[in-house]
């Protein structure tokens, strides 16, 4: 048995004339937060789908605990254990916590031809893993719509691990909160990954990532500028590779220029 | 419970989310769909007996009445609630009404089929426009608003040019005669708990016909229908596990597909479901009137989505439920024959259908604000 939980090796996508992914390598370990940095268009959604079963990568391999895999549908990734949390959640805001928590899996009782959800069973489950992230579900038989944007998104993560998630892919899991709820995010998957879980964090903010992840793979237009432990790099570094230094860099320099212009 | 009352407990401690307030029961009761369809078929009720409490619309034979055409409205009301709950409208349930007539109709008279053989193959032409309808929906993603419009003049016009074809006339009369002995006709046209009324009438409790038989002389069919489409609709919603793939299908499509749940599957099944309903609507009327006629059923499926709108559902999907839309067609079909025996004049049916359902959207809107309000 490798050290490794999942090996994502040389993974390249085409899509006609465009490469959207060229030769990009991750491996994660188990407990392991990978933060995923890229900016916009550098190929992170792409690599998601791949990773969820959305897409066939055209070269290279997926390993999970030692076995090479292929994914034909997302529901092949989810019965292995990779557990995609996509920025729009997959939660319906007119509908209880335990209906969105068990949405497509639910419970069943009863005789063949008669099966019934077991509701009660589904809201005891629902609560007892909404308690366990300290979010106090007042009646798992409440609309979704009623909770705040930072417990949608762990009640999504909750129920990924749940339902047997090893690997959670998170697609900006932060990107549309405050800084309270993006924190209160960031402790929940933390938590998770400390329980053995490996963790790909997909992000294009240096400032959420940075305190939570183990390690750091730069995307930059489709490739892998290299994966970094956290000892071995700085924010400020990170922060620059993500094209969004230099860019910032050019920024700042036209402003003055601009300042210079206008003061004359 | 006790995880809940520590977690409330700690959050309180940490002063973290003092906003966090007991809901009130009132609130529960705000949270359900069919609030504003209760009230509603109350209010009617307590109108109606102050109005025309002594003038026979009680009495045994006045209630049947009116409780037969709520019964058929809301046959057609809950499949059509059950498919906006689920993201899809049908507008061509008042053309499948009159389809199915003449599928009955015209095999029984025409080719002479048994009555029962003409009623499955009614019921079988509304599984394939049904299973047409939702195809045509998920495959093309085009609005259901438009592909049912289009099978609405489709099934109207077809009706029509096949009877005129067939029968040289737009009525099929002459099936009274076919439901005697028939294996499967009695399930539409018997009426039940006749027993019970002959009692009723030789006790003298309900109004009597001169040759001392009972005016009302049984349960309609219609309502013996609605009522267990009625639980069996609301058993499906609540209780199983495709009740949870209909909201989430309505509630948010790309979502629920994300988990598994197959939308197209749910959406295909639902229109087939308005379609079967149709005909079960069909049946009984054709039946009961012993005749098909092509027009039968106009205007029947903007009845049908208006009861489910008064019964709580969004017009948007992923809300709403099917004792609500009873009650819906219960409000529908009391005013239409109570306002008989008010005053009023008939003609102003249709402005109250109007103004009740303006009424109940504007209701609606505020709820799901209020159950969706972000904290």
């Amino acid at each position: 048995m490798s050290e490794y939980l999942v090996q994502f090796n040389n993974i390249s996508k085409f899509f006609g004339k465009v490469i959207a992914l060229k030769d990009v390598t991750m491996k994660l370990k188990k407990g392991e937060i990978m933060c995923l940095l890229g900016d916009n268009g550098a190929g992170k959604s792409t690599l998601i789908k791949t990773l969820a079963g959305v897409h066939k990568p055209d070269e290279g391999e997926i390993i999970f605990e030692d076995q090479k895999i292929v994914f034909d549908s997302p529901r092949d990734a989810l019965d292995i254990g990779i557990g995609t949390v996509y920025q729009d959640l997959a939660l319906v805001s007119l509908m209880s916590v335990t209906r969105n928590f068990f949405m497509g899996r639910e419970p069943q009782k009863g005789l063949p031809f008669f099966k019934t959800f077991d509701i009660e069973k589904a809201n005891t489950i629902a609560a007892e893993r909404m308690g366990q992230i300290g979010i106090d579900v007042r009646d798992p038989s409440q609309a979704v719509g009623t909770m705040s944007g930072g417990e949608r998104q762990c009640l999504a993560i909750s129920r990924a691990i749940y339902f047997g998630a090893k690997v959670l892919v998170l697609d900006e899991p932060t990107s549309a909160l405050g800084v309270h709820q993006a924190s209160m995010v960031l402790k929940y998957i933390v938590k998770a990954a400390s329980q053995g879980l490996a963790v790909i964090l997909i992000t294009h903010n240096v400032h959420h990532a940075y305190p939570v992840g183990n390690s750091f793979t730069v995307l930059n237009r489709g490739k892998s500028m290299g994966t970094f432990q956290k000892k071995d790099i700085s924010r400020e570094k990170l922060l620059s590779m993500m094209a969004g230094g230099e860019e910032l860099d050019k920024l700042e320099v036209e402003l003055k220029e601009m300042d210079r212009i206008e003061n004359n | 419970m006790s995880v809940k009352s520590e977690s409330i407990q700690s959050k309180k401690d940490s002063g973290q989310d003092e906003r966090l307030k007991k809901i009130s029961p009132l609130r529960v009761l705000l949270n359900r769909p069919e609030l504003g369809a209760l009230g509603g078929s109350i209010l009617v009720f307590i109108f109606f007996g102050i109005v025309a409490g002594d003038t026979g619309m009680f009495s045994a034979y006045g209630t049947l009445n009116f409780l037969d055409v709520s019964a058929n409205l809301g046959i057609i009301a809950i499949a059509a609630a059950m498919l906006m709950i689920g993201g899809e409208f049908d507008l061509s349930i008042g053309s499948m009404i009159g389809f199915a007539g003449i599928c009955i109709a015209i095999p029984a008279i025409y080719w002479g089929w048994p009555l029962w053989t003409s009623i499955i193959f009614a019921f079988a032409m509304a599984v394939l426009i049904g299973y047409f309808n939702g195809i045509m929906v998920v495959k093309t993603g085009l609005p259901s608003f438009i592909v049912t419009l289009a099978m609405l003049f489709i099934l109207r016009g077809a009706t029509l040019a096949i009877t005129r074809l067939i029968t040289g006339r737009t009525q099929v009369p002459g099936l009274r005669v076919l439901i005697e002995d028939d294996p499967i006709a009695w399930l539409f046209a018997t009426d039940t708990f006749q027993w019970l009324f002959t009692w009723l009438g030789s006790m003298k409790l309900i109004a009597l016909r001169t040759d001392g038989t009972p005016l009302a002389t049984g349960i309609p069919p219609s309502v013996i229908w609605f009522i267990a489409l009625t639980l069996f609709a609301t058993w499906i919603l609540m209780k199983t596990r495709y009740g949870n793939w209909i909201f989430a299908s309505g509630g948010d499509k790309v979502g629920a597909t994300n988990v598994g749940v197959p939308v197209g599957r749910v959406k295909i099944s639902l229109f087939i479901g308005t379609a079967v309903a149709s005909t079960i609507f069909a049946c009984i009327q054709v039946l009961d009137a012993g005749s098909a006629d092509t027009m039968r059923g106009t205007l029947k499926e903007l009845e049908a989505i208006a009861a489910a709108v008064v019964g709580g559902c969004l017009l948007t999907g992923g809300y709403g439920s099917a004792i609500g839309a009873a009650l819906g067609a219960i409000i529908f079909g009391t005013v239409s024959m109570g306002i008989f025996y008010t005053d009023v004049d008939t003609d102003w049916f249709k402005v109250f259908l109007g103004a009740m359902m303006l009424i109940a959207v504007v209701f609606n809107n505020y709820i799901r604000k209020k159950v969706t309000e972000t904290k």
